[in-house]
């Protein structure tokens, strides 16, 4: 393989990649706050990208962008209030099925509001034909803005958790409820905090991916599905696992286009992610003393 | 999701009129019917059934949605018309979603529960052959507005498609390219039924040519990014030319690709490329594509004594002017299976058999894919004359003349 092929195969996983961990990170978000996993997911992508598509002919991109982030994340705070919030002690598997009509309802809405057409954002620099030369190969500059935005979305989450006070009150929530409440924080707070974070960042997602893969009404099971895997490969909850099994996931998926046909792209991702729930059910990254401690 | 389609509240409006109307026109029906009686035979104006499978939601939508709205827009026209022989057109469509499943359910049902009188659609090829022996059983005719040849060939004498034949699709491509001086090719295939027919066809006529496969490579309709297969694609110093089969809009992300990774290499993609959508969203990248089509996409620029021009327009204007979205050869699929049915109705009357027989029976009948002359062996009825070489430039269709 020359070195030439060798940077383009990585440069896709790594395009495919960072948009899985940016969906398993929005799993993993909720997870951590609710024990949940949330299979809406894939539908805030979708939001994010349709909103921004529809604002933009009435103002300029980044705006357009940041009120599509606004609005999913409004909807992610409604979808919290309105179906989970007034459950008292809901069992995991109840919310887990209501996280799943929750998504059919958005798809449903969303063929209605924008129809069964592709749409795209456009290209955030260049044309759909620009491309930068690295070592030999060639990618879009879009590539480079979606693993950036990924890798800033990141590092900004962790930080958020790690050095605010809300951050804070969020993984104590996740550590120990009980605790969390008689230390004064509101828990049913931070779920619905936890739902405007992954809808915000599932939208920011859709829009920065949208000139590479389009938007339609309906990519959100796809997403949810490989986010899904990513989240569990990568251990639930752990954001940086996210990461690296995001990457580590798209960079397999893009090298097994020389060995195997493309169609089997799919298969290779789902049988690593059966061999993983037989071996290491808790993932790569994963503790699995910390698994057992949990109810799903 | 129900399988009658709502997505026009307009329409539930016009359809709960037309139920109105048609209570109204069925009581002074009967007291005419009563008359009549005693008189002598006459025309009763019963219901002409008319069931539709059509992917209007899922991942074909962008056929299906466009095939409804043309099935509804043109029911309307000939309901305010008068009907066909004076009998109104009742329009049952039924959303299968592209689900082969649902096809055949909903194909059992319209011929048994709803007793239509023909079919129209399914809207894929991978459901119309699920449901083409249902419907020869079921002896009730099936227009498909699906491309792949195996429908038609070995024919069943109650099935018949209107899009043009891929071989015909095949043959244009392969000539353009012998005319180019381009010999080895690489093929990319979706995996639908059309992806899968038109790269079968795409192998077997290559020798006829002069032409070889060098690579191949199929991929899934929901895929999001293609350069990986493009880079394999690209590493190999023998293609000449790439051909995109595909009737998703995951063929233009293979365009986009191509070009990201700076390769020119000509481009030759199939007819499932006519909606404008797809060349919107390949922007630049859409510019210089090859591919055959029906005339549809270029009405406007067509010579004033074509057979086509008349109808083309009028269809054009009218589904533009409607629903405010481009016109695409797929809802002109729609058309034709509606224009033919309307054209053998007008012979055979209400009755499933003498339907068939007329339809094999219609010569040179104007459509939006081409001129249909239908036999008891062509149940296609289209020619390699259907298609015109198209290209893109400056974002729009033209007709393609050549270097």
């Amino acid at each position: 393989m020359t070195t030439e092929l060798f940077v383009q195969y990585l440069f896709a996983g790594i395009t495919y990649g960072s948009i899985y961990a940016i969906v398993a990170i929005g799993f993993n978000i909720i997870y951590n706050t609710t024990g949940i996993i949330n299979f809406a997911q894939g539908e805030f992508v979708m939001l994010g990208g349709m909103i921004s598509v529809s604002l933009l002919p009435y103002m300029p991109l980044p705006l357009a962008i940041g009120l599509a982030v606004l609005i999913t994340m409004v909807v992610g705070a409604l979808i919290e209030i309105v179906f989970i919030r007034w459950l008292t002690s809901p069992s995991v598997l109840r919310m887990i099925i209501i996280t799943i009509g929750i998504s059919i309802l958005t798809r449903e809405a969303a063929v209605h509001i924008w129809g069964e057409n592709i749409r795209s954002l456009p290209y955030f620099a260049g044309n759909e034909i620009t491309t930068i030369g690295v070592l030999g190969a060639r990618i879009s500059p879009q590539v480079l803005w979606v693993v950036g935005v990924c890798g800033v979305m990141v590092c900004t989450l962790h930080l958020f958790f790690k050095m605010t006070s809300v951050g804070r009150e969020m993984r104590a929530c996740a550590a120990n409820r009980t605790a969390a409440i008689l230390c004064g924080i509101n828990p049913r707070n931070m779920v619905t905090l936890s739902f405007v974070l992954s809808a915000g960042m599932g939208a920011l997602a859709g829009c920065v991916m949208s000139p590479i893969t389009y938007t339609q009404y309906d990519i959100g099971t796809g997403l949810a599905i490989k986010g899904f895997t990513v989240a569990i490969l990568g251990g639930l909850g752990n954001s940086g696992g996210a990461v690296a099994a995001g990457l580590l996931l798209g960079i397999i998926e893009a090298f097994s286009v020389s060995v195997v046909p493309l169609a089997f792209k799919d298969a290779i991702s789902i049988a690593i992610l059966l061999v993983i729930l037989f071996v290491r059910p808790h993932g790569i990254f994963g503790s699995g003393e910390a698994a057992r401690l949990k109810a799903f | 999701m129900d399988g009658e389609t709502t997505s026009h509240p307009d329409n539930k409006a016009n359809y709960e009129k037309g139920k109105r109307m048609k209570k109204m026109v069925s009581k002074v029906m009967m007291g005419a019917a009563a008359l009549s009686l005693m008189l002598a035979p006459a025309a009763w104006a019963e219901n002409i059934k008319v069931g539709a499978i059509l992917a209007v939601t899922g991942p074909a939508s962008f056929l299906g949605g466009p095939e409804a709205r043309t099935l509804e827009m043109i029911v309307a026209d000939i309901n305010a018309k008068g009907g066909i022989n004076g009998n109104p057109v009742e329009l049952i469509i039924k959303d299968s979603a592209a689900n082969p499943e649902k096809a055949v359910s909903f194909a059992k049902q319209l011929i048994e529960e709803d007793k239509v009188l023909a079919i129209v659609g399914p809207s894929t090829s991978g459901e119309t052959m699920q449901i083409k022996k249902i419907a020869e059983d079921g002896k009730t005719p099936l227009l498909s507005c699906a491309a792949a040849e195996v429908i038609v060939d070995p024919v069943a004498s109650y099935v018949f498609k209107t899009p043009q034949k891929d071989s015909d699709a095949v043959k244009m491509i392969y000539k353009e390219m012998n005319k180019l001086g381009l010999f080895n090719v690489a093929v990319l295939a979706d995996n639908t039924g059309f992806g899968k027919a038109g790269a079968e066809q795409l192998a077997k006529i290559a020798p006829e040519f002069g032409i070889k496969i060098v690579e191949k490579e199929s991929y899934d309709t929901k895929d999001s990014d293609l350069t990986a297969p493009v880079a394999k694609i690209k590493a190999n110093k023998d293609v000449q030319a790439v051909i995109n089969w595909s009737v998703a809009p995951a063929q233009s992300i293979v365009v986009k690709n191509i070009r990201q990774a700076g390769w020119n290499v000509p481009i030759f993609q199939s007819h499932g490329f006519g909606n404008i959508k797809f060349v919107e969203v390949a922007g630049a990248a859409a510019e210089g594509v090859i591919f055959p089509a029906g005339r549809l996409l270029i009405a406007a620029d067509l010579p004033a004594d074509n057979p086509q021009k008349e109808l083309l327009t009028q269809y054009k204007k009218n589904y533009e002017a409607k629903y405010k979205e481009n016109v695409s050869t797929f809802g002109g699929h729609a058309y034709d299976a509606m224009v033919i049915l309307e054209a053998a109705v007008k012979v055979g009357g209400n009755d499933r058999a003498k339907v068939r027989a007329a339809i094999e029976g219609l010569q040179n009948l104007p459509g939006t894919a081409g001129v249909f002359s239908f036999s008891a062996k062509d149940h296609n009825g289209l020619t390699i004359d259907a298609f015109q070489m198209m290209t893109v430039k400056n974002g729009k269709f033209v007709a393609y003349s050549g270097k």
